[in-house]
């Protein structure tokens, strides 16, 4: 099978869970700060705004702990990562190569 | 699911009946794309390969290039003293049964002169390719490649699988589709490897990703853009993730390198990274490296699925482009053909949108124009790289 088969909807249809086994939903939508968000029967709110596209964690995730996308691992936590939080270059690195990206101010604060 | 070909002396038939002018060093590009200019709108495709250093790769790339099945007629385009062997490519082509001539700067009397006699010829071969009648054509006998650029988050969710589905049709149908980038299948070698035919095949898959992570661990670059991290990709294995959805789920018969033209029908993985120590640079250095690549293998036309909005088409086969990022559709409908971010905001369907894109896979090959053809794009690229030719385990029996 391919990776993808079904979009799951949860608690939040404004967050994809691509499958069981991941750490992370994928937004669908552009997400404002201060939105509150449902994950895992709590409410959090977001911190910043978060782009479509874009994944924020389903739950703790520790230093050094592999992050799952599709059921597979796309990379290992930089830092502790917090239910809600965005999940991305600032706070997860390749097991591969590098990430090539352009530092913006955004990035900066976070 | 019957078509509409062009028959080919070679047996093959193509979907486009063009006239491509090829030139064999930088040198002449000028001439070409002056000769080109006068036949806007019509179909004269300006394709060439920049270097003037002899390259076995870049010879290939163009032998087959030109004996294209949508190609009706060459002219190359000579300066006079580059190393490409135009004598034995001029030979090919001529052996494949299609009109060929060459012009030589040096000889045929410089810029003005070669440009004025380039004309006449093209436009004598039109009116010629006007001449030629469709023929029925069965899906089987269509090669489809597939690639991504410009990805974004979206791209593995929703255009990436919606294209997947649509190659899954294909192969059930006995047509032959390629898709790419070992660079960026990077991760997922292993559920790969388990998709493929026979065992060896699956070592051969994995060994071929091994190579690419090797090769770009080199370079100190990943497959990977700024771009893709603003559109939410974190690391090169989460792109490769999203990547290798638009491989659909069939089983894989088989692994090529560029130029290589599969002998069946089934899917088959391209292999892009150059053998041997890291040299000329990076494998494809934009995504048309990539799209000429899969046409050199015989590629009728290319699914093209981009979510931060390629506007890319190409020289020789029709580009079509998905997009996967219903933000990017909005802002960029005149470039898309297919808006699989409807998925993502539940408009449609995954299923939905592999039939849409196999209706306008038929259209196309029917002669429909794709949006980037409309718009004129003929993007083409041809750089150095070497490869060893494919092991026997590579190919299906």
């Amino acid at each position: 099978m391919g990776p993808v088969s079904l979009l799951i909807n949860i608690d939040d249809p404004r967050l994809l869970l691509l499958a069981d086994k991941d750490n992370v939903y994928v937004c669908r939508e552009d997400l404002m700060q201060g939105e509150p968000l449902q994950i895992g029967g709590e409410e959090i709110v977001l911190t910043k705004a978060i782009q479509r596209g874009h994944k924020i964690a389903r739950r703790k995730i520790e230093i050094g702990e592999k992050v799952f996308k599709y059921g597979a691992p796309i990379g290992s936590a930089t830092d502790t990562i917090r239910p809600g939080e965005h999940v991305h270059v600032h706070n997860v690195k390749s097991d591969y190569t590098p990430t090539h990206y352009f530092e913006t101010p955004e990035d900066a604060k976070t | 699911m019957s078509l509409q070909g062009f028959l080919r002396p070679d047996g093959r038939k193509g979907i486009r009946n063009i006239v491509v002018v090829a030139y064999l060093v930088e040198c002449a590009h000028h001439v070409g794309r002056q000769i080109i200019s006068s036949f806007d709108g019509q179909e004269v495709h300006l394709i060439g390969f920049p270097g003037c250093f002899p390259n076995a790769y870049a010879q290939k790339m163009m032998e087959r290039l030109c004996t294209h099945p949508n190609i009706g007629a060459v002219l190359l385009l000579s300066l006079g003293c580059e190393s490409f062997n135009k004598f034995s490519l001029s030979k090919i082509i001529e052996q494949s049964g299609r009109p060929v001539k060459t012009l030589t700067i040096q000889n045929d009397g410089g810029t003005r002169s070669t440009i004025g006699a380039g004309q006449t010829w093209v436009r004598e071969q039109l009116a010629d390719l006007a001449l030629y009648q469709r023929v029925p054509m069965d899906i089987s006998e269509l090669i489809i490649g597939t690639v991504c650029g410009g990805s974004d988050g979206t791209s593995g969710i929703t255009g990436n699988p919606a294209a997947g589905r649509a190659f899954d049709a294909l192969v059930a149908a006995g047509a032959t589709c390629i898709f790419e980038e070992t660079g960026e299948l990077i991760g997922c070698e292993e559920i790969m490897a388990d998709r493929a035919v026979t065992r060896e095949l699956a070592h051969e898959l994995r060994a071929a990703v091994y190579k690419a992570a090797r090769y770009y661990a080199t370079l100190g670059y990943g497959s990977f853009a700024p771009g893709n991290a603003d559109g939410g990709l974190t690391t090169i294995e989460e792109k490769s993730m999203g990547a290798y959805a638009k491989s659909g789920a069939s089983p894989i018969s088989g692994m090529i390198k560029p130029g290589d033209i599969p002998p069946k029908g089934g899917l088959y993985l391209m292999d892009v990274v150059p053998d041997g120590e890291v040299r000329f640079g990076f494998p494809n250095i934009s995504d048309n490296a990539e799209i000429v690549e899969m046409i050199a293998s015989g590629s009728h036309l290319v699914f093209f699925i981009t979510g931060r909005g390629s506007v890319s088409g190409s020289a020789i086969s029709p580009v079509i482009k998905i997009c996967a990022n219903p933000d990017t559709y909005r802002r960029l409908e005149e470039d898309m053909d297919v808006d699989a971010g409807r998925i993502l905001e539940g408009r449609a369907s995954l299923d939905e949108v592999g039939t849409e894109i196999l209706d306008l896979l038929r259209a196309v090959a029917g002669g429909k124009p794709t949006k980037s053809e409309e718009l004129g794009h003929q993007e083409f690229i041809l750089t150095y790289k070497s490869f060893e030719p494919i092991g026997p385990a590579c190919l299906p029996m």
